[in-house]
């Protein structure tokens, strides 16, 4: 029984981060851009977060833990926005080739971030050094007494509060493409701008706003990432380009619905994890149950493709860019 | 009823161009190599505070340079060595790309070939078999593997159009998965997780000499791939299929060719070419296998690709400003303590310029022409 | 100022990147009038129009709205001055439902499904519309998507409506049901612009004509005073013959026979029921029906591009008299049986040619697998694209210029030279004259009469009832993918046609005369 809620813990506290690049994608893809840069962008979203705190908590002589979180959030959120901004720029104004874009992107992030992330690591004194260790417990402090509701409360209350914070966005965004005619204007951009456009729907702008919002999203997986899951650490060893790349992976495990996500999050979780509860295991076969995640998504992917039910298929205008004086 | 009385045209107005002359492209593409150079110089400045024309000048020492005759000869074959590389994960990718399919899974792809190249170098390295036979196995291992590798998101395609972009990207992941397995695997010496240099006092299964240069054989597969895949894209049926399947996947029905074979056989040749990229990365560069063998690099040969507009002979020149760019980074890392990943970062910029330079190849701007006071 | 005009639009020009599409167009458009817009295909009656809709922007020029100069950059702005178009290729969002496509675009924040309801109901009522506001698009047919494009208009509250070809997906039944609510509009005093190139439509609907040549304004005349003769000279430019030489059949042999035919179409909807018939050569044998009665999947099926369920195609070789099976043969198995049949698909760069490509590079496609083993042989088709640009007089800076880069007239001219070029033994056409002028109309017709004459069995898909009137030797009406007759086109009438195409009597607002619907 033990080892089964640690298995879940490790699955939900793996499955946020990926959850909220995932839901982040999906604002953008409802939106027509298939962004491939969400790796770059969680990785600039997470060295936003740990620099700035690093910096604040290396001057302030008594690090406010409110403050470390909102200058934690607001560092991701800010940077992780002007990475989607960037991309924007390029696929929307420019019209250059989506995925060639989002490719350079998750280059240019994991550029940065390593960057960035091996001169903080040299300044605080060697590989691992860093910590921004009051920032790290705000963000995984649990909510008193809650989590000591014995099984119960070590399945849904042992979390920091980054965990709910992605389950709520997942549900507003379910309920914001759904319910809101904004939404209605942004789905319709991704199926069919031109319709969209004479209809009186600012196509660019929706565009500019879901990318740039959705990137915003998908880099709090970053922040998540070093604040909780590493405990504001760093390590140049490229396991957020994995996680990136699995959140887009989620997207379709998904099939493009947010509330999907939450489960599906989890669920990769699980199978992310599943080797380390499998006794017995030599490390040769351990690396092959890490795949399952990715071999789960690709079944995923050929079962959708095969059902061809039109409203679980990816946006019609995915990946293509828009000028309305085409001919 | 609008509120405003003037009437205003939009501040800038797009039209599309029906053409460019090729210089005026080329002058495109330079300024927005010269932006980028001068934007990432800004970057250097403010993050390090060194100069940056002395910075580009190390970068060049790396590429291309050196204090001596023998660090410079070291510096360029270590330069050519990584074009051909990359150069050959471009080639590869040019007939998918060609054909609209986007194969994102180069950098898997390669790594099979690898792990191929890898288990028959171990396995076959002590069984007394002349080099080139041994050599010539491997090959045939690698391209195998690869093939295969690309075969499987192609027939998904083929048969239900799954979504090639997100199936090979997933693949790359598996086939990383499974090189981390034979490292475990192959661990030597044991506990180091690395499989270490495989032959090392034999030499069995490494690339010989050629013509005094140690990269010979590495320059010339990569030299008959480019010309090779030229011919084929361009007169070949098969290219002309391609092309065709690319354009129009109901055209090609109509004109009678099989797309689901078109589509398998093409990404078997891609899978394969990016293959022997794998064989030439173990066995004529690492000779070893690990997760990073193939380094991003089949990423990297997407944006080649697509910037090449899939001619292998323009891959050429962009491959050349990439490792250009990656060896002079790793120089200025070394020289000036800084990190590898600069040259990711400037490597991103640039791309991105060229990216954004494309638009005016493809489009003409119309400013709003001086408003007349009514 | 004072002013009856709703629209007047002074000396606009728009050009693409070297065509000019219109060319100091002056016109006006009164309230409470129907205004047609007359002119040939490419004659720039959608370009004028899509500046007033704001997909456009001019060049140069002014647009005047209700007497006041307005600057209009976007649909959006195109609303707020009360101006709505319904686009030939409709605006809507095939995932979404009626509904959710008429509020789109509309005021942001959370959705009132009951005042929303509640207005499109008044509209419909006033105005005698149908709709089902929670049908999805993509189950709706052609006249219910129209249906569902004008209410989005008219909920938008706009005044001067604009449609662009609106009877060219209809049937003659479902025309005059259109045209009643266009004199219901105006009767409530909007401005209602039809783009057409319809002349007795025109004639019947309309108050006053422009008519547009090459991009140019030619006139404006009041509709009582106006002839048909007179429109087609200012329209075309020249007195021109409207009559098409048919000759009487000759030699006429069996050449395939189709029997019992059925095949689902892609989202799996029965597209052709138990189809039989017998084409001729030496004749041509028109093919009639509103767009999506199965005309694609029938032209297809005997092309060997069709999976079908049922039945057998039958082709007679002229030469060996033997009869041959199509069915369940690719196009490649049928080239290489030595069978001639040729086909002019309706997406002439989708299907028939590669756009990217030029002229020489495109007359391989059919045969390039001929000859030679590895590597493709260029001389051959080289010389044919020549041939085919002298004898077609096809306009192209040069035999290699990418043929997307060619005007419609001459992408057409292309292919069914190609076509013909393989002395066929059937020659099929879907819409061959689509957006092409009147001269170049009229050369394809010559072509075509010139391949019965012989011998050849051609299969005309057309939509111009006239012409198919005029044209062919026996038509094919097809309604809902079932066969609902063949008639002689010398004795039939354009009634006659048009009720056979809506035969199954259904009405067809509700769509499910199309057979569409059926199957779900």
């Amino acid at each position: 029984m033990d080892s089964v809620i640690s298995l879940i813990q490790a699955a939900v506290v793996f499955g946020t981060v990926i959850m909220f690049g995932c839901i982040g994608e999906i604002v953008s893809e409802k939106a027509g851009n298939l962004n491939l840069g969400v790796p770059g962008i969680m990785y600039i979203g997470a060295i936003a977060s740990l620099a700035s705190v690093f910096a604040y908590e290396s001057h302030a002589a008594e690090p406010n833990k409110a403050v470390c979180v909102i200058i934690a959030l607001a560092a991701c959120f800010g940077a992780s926005a002007l990475a989607g901004l960037i991309y924007s720029f390029l696929t929307i104004t420019l019209r250059a080739n989506q995925n060639v874009t989002g490719l350079t992107l998750t280059i240019l992030g994991s550029g940065i971030a390593n960057f960035f992330g091996g001169s903080l690591n040299k300044m605080a004194g060697g590989v691992g050094q860093i910590s921004v260790a009051a920032t790290s417990s705000a963000f995984r402090t649990t909510i008193p007494g809650l989590s000591s509701l014995g099984y119960f409360g070590k399945i849904f209350f042992s979390y920091g509060f980054m965990v709910y914070v992605a389950i709520i966005i997942a549900i507003l965004v379910n309920y914001f493409l759904k319910k809101t005619r904004t939404g209605l204007n942004l789905r319709a951009v991704g199926e069919n701008p031109a319709t969209a456009d004479a209809a009186g729907v600012n196509v660019t702008r929706y565009k500019y706003f879901a990318t740039v919002i959705g990137a915003g999203i998908s880099g709090l997986g970053g922040v998540y990432y070093v604040m909780d899951y590493i405990k504001g650490t760093w390590a140049n060893d490229g396991t957020i380009e994995k996680l990136g790349w699995l959140a887009v992976a989620l997207v379709i495990f998904a099939t493009w619905k947010s509330v999907n996500a939450i489960w599906g999050a989890y669920l990769f979780g699980v199978l992310y994890w599943a080797y380390f509860y499998i006794p017995n295991l030599t490390r040769a076969s351990q690396e092959l149950f890490k795949m399952i995640p990715y071999v789960v998504t690709i079944i995923v992917l050929s079962v959708v493709s095969l059902r061809k039910k039109k409203e679980n298929q990816a946006p019609a205008h995915l990946g293509l860019p828009y000028f309305r004086e085409e001919r | 009823m609008s509120k405003e009385t003037s009437v205003k045209e939009p501040l800038i107005r797009l039209t599309k161009r029906d053409g460019m002359p090729v210089w005026a492209k080329i002058l495109v593409y330079l300024v927005s190599i010269l932006l980028a150079l001068g934007v990432s110089a800004l970057f250097i400045f403010f993050v390090t505070k060194l100069n940056p024309v002395d910075v580009y000048k190390t970068m060049w020492q790396g590429a291309f340079g050196g204090i001596s005759d023998t660090v410079r000869k070291l510096h360029i074959s270590v330069t050519v060595r990584d074009i051909c590389t990359l150069l050959l994960l471009g080639v590869a990718l040019a007939p998918a790309f060609k054909m609209r399919f986007w194969n994102c899974g180069a950098e898997g792809q390669m790594l099979m070939g690898g792990v191929a190249t890898a288990f028959i170098m171990i396995k076959l390295g002590n069984s007394g078999l002349p080099n080139w036979l041994l050599l010539i196995i491997m090959c045939a291992g690698a391209i195998l593997f690869g093939a295969v590798w690309g075969l499987i998101p192609a027939v998904f395609k083929a048969v239900w159009n799954t979504n090639e972009t997100l199936f090979t990207l997933m693949m790359n992941y598996v086939a990383i998965q499974i090189t981390s397995y034979c490292v475990a695997l192959w661990e030597n010496p044991f506990g180091s997780n690395t499989v270490g240099i495989i032959n090392q006092s034999s030499r069995a299964g490494w690339f010989p000499e050629l013509f005094g240069q140690r990269y010979g054989l590495n320059i010339i597969i990569a030299v008959i791939a480019t010309v090779a895949m030229f011919i084929y894209l361009k007169k070949t049926k098969q290219g002309y299929e391609i092309a065709v399947v690319g354009e129009s996947k109901n055209t090609a029905k109509y004109a009678g060719i099989s797309v689901k074979k078109v589509i398998i056989r093409t990404m078997l040749i891609s899978g394969a070419v990016c293959g022997v990229a794998g064989f030439v990365g173990v066995a004529g560069v690492d000779h070893t296998i690990s997760t990073s063998t193939a380094g991003g690099r089949g990423f990297t040969a997407i944006i080649v690709a697509w910037l090449a507009k899939f001619n292998t002979f323009f891959m050429v020149a962009i491959t050349l400003l990439i490792i250009f760019l990656n060896r002079g980074a790793s120089e200025i890392a070394s020289k000036f303590a800084l990190n590898e990943y600069a040259a990711n970062i400037i490597t991103g910029i640039i791309l991105f310029f060229i990216l954004g330079s494309e638009f005016f190849i493809t489009y003409k701007m119309h400013f709003r022409r001086k408003v007349k006071e009514a | 100022m004072e002013t009856n005009y709703a629209v007047e639009m002074r000396n606009v020009t728009k050009t693409f990147g070297s065509t000019v599409a219109n060319k100091n167009v002056s016109l006006t458009i009164k309230k409470g009038e129907i205004l047609s817009l007359l002119g040939e295909n490419g004659s720039g009656k959608t370009t004028i129009m899509n500046m007033l809709a704001g997909i456009y922007f001019p060049d140069s020029g002014q647009i005047f709205i209700n007497g006041r100069e307005e600057s209009i950059r976007s649909p959006k702005d195109a609303f707020n001055l009360g101006i709505g178009m319904i686009h030939q290729h409709f605006k809507l969002v095939d995932i979404f439902t009626a509904a959710e496509n008429i509020i789109l675009g509309q005021a942001e924040g959370r959705l009132n499904k009951k005042a929303v309801r509640a207005r499109i109901k008044e509209i419909c009522d006033k105005y005698g519309f149908k709709i089902d506001l929670d049908k999805k698009v993509y189950n709706m047919s052609v006249s219910e998507k129209q249906t569902l494009e004008i209410i989005k208009v008219i909920y938008r509250g706009a005044d001067i409506l604009i449609l662009d070809e609106p009877t060219a997906v209809l049937t003659p039944q479902e025309t005059e049901r259109l045209f009643n609510v266009i004199r219901n509009m105006k009767a409530a005093g909007k401005a209602v612009v039809i783009i057409t190139h319809k002349l007795h439509e025109v004639l019947e609907i309309s108050d006053r004509v422009t008519i547009l040549r090459k991009g140019e304004y030619v006139g404006t005349v009041n509709t009582r005073d106006a002839t048909e003769m007179m429109l087609t000279e200012m329209m075309v430019g020249k007195k021109v013959e409207l009559n098409i030489d048919r000759k009487e059949p000759r030699n006429t042999v069996k050449r395939l026979e189709v029997r019992n035919l059925s095949c689902y179409n892609r989202e799996g909807r029965l597209a052709l029921d138990n189809i039989s018939f017998t084409a001729m050569g030496g004749e041509i044998l028109g093919i009639a029906g509103i767009s999506g009665c199965g005309e694609k999947e029938l032209l297809e099926s005997i092309a060997g591009l069709q999976k079908t369920a049922t039945g057998s195609v039958i082709f007679s070789d002229p030469s060996t008299g033997t009869d041959i099976e199509l069915i369940g043969k690719s196009p490649r198995v049928i080239k290489n049986l030595g069978i001639a049949l040729s086909f002019v698909p309706e997406d002439r760069l989708g299907m028939g040619l590669v756009g990217s490509m030029g002229m020489t590079e495109n007359m391989m496609l059919r045969d390039y697998n001929k000859d030679g083993v590895v590597f493709v042989n260029k001389a051959n088709p080289r010389h044919l694209a020549e041939t085919i640009k002298e004898e077609l007089g096809v306009v192209t800076p040069s035999i290699n210029t990418p043929v997307s880069r060619l005007s419609g007239g001459n992408v057409q001219k292309v292919l069914v030279g190609r076509e013909i070029s393989s002395a066929p033994a059937v020659l099929m056409t879907a819409y061959a004259v689509r957006g092409l002028d009147i001269n170049t109309s009229y050369s394809i017709y010559n072509l075509i009469n010139e391949q019965k004459e012989r011998g050849v069995a051609v299969l005309y898909v057309g939509e111009d009832l006239d012409v198919l009137l005029s044209l062919c030797d026996r038509i094919l009406v097809l309604c809902g993918g079932k066969l609902s007759g063949i008639v002689d086109a010398r004795t039939t009438t354009k009634e006659e046609i048009g009720l056979l195409m809506t035969k199954s009597g259904k009405t067809p607002e509700t769509g499910e005369g199309k057979g569409e619907t059926e199957d779900e």
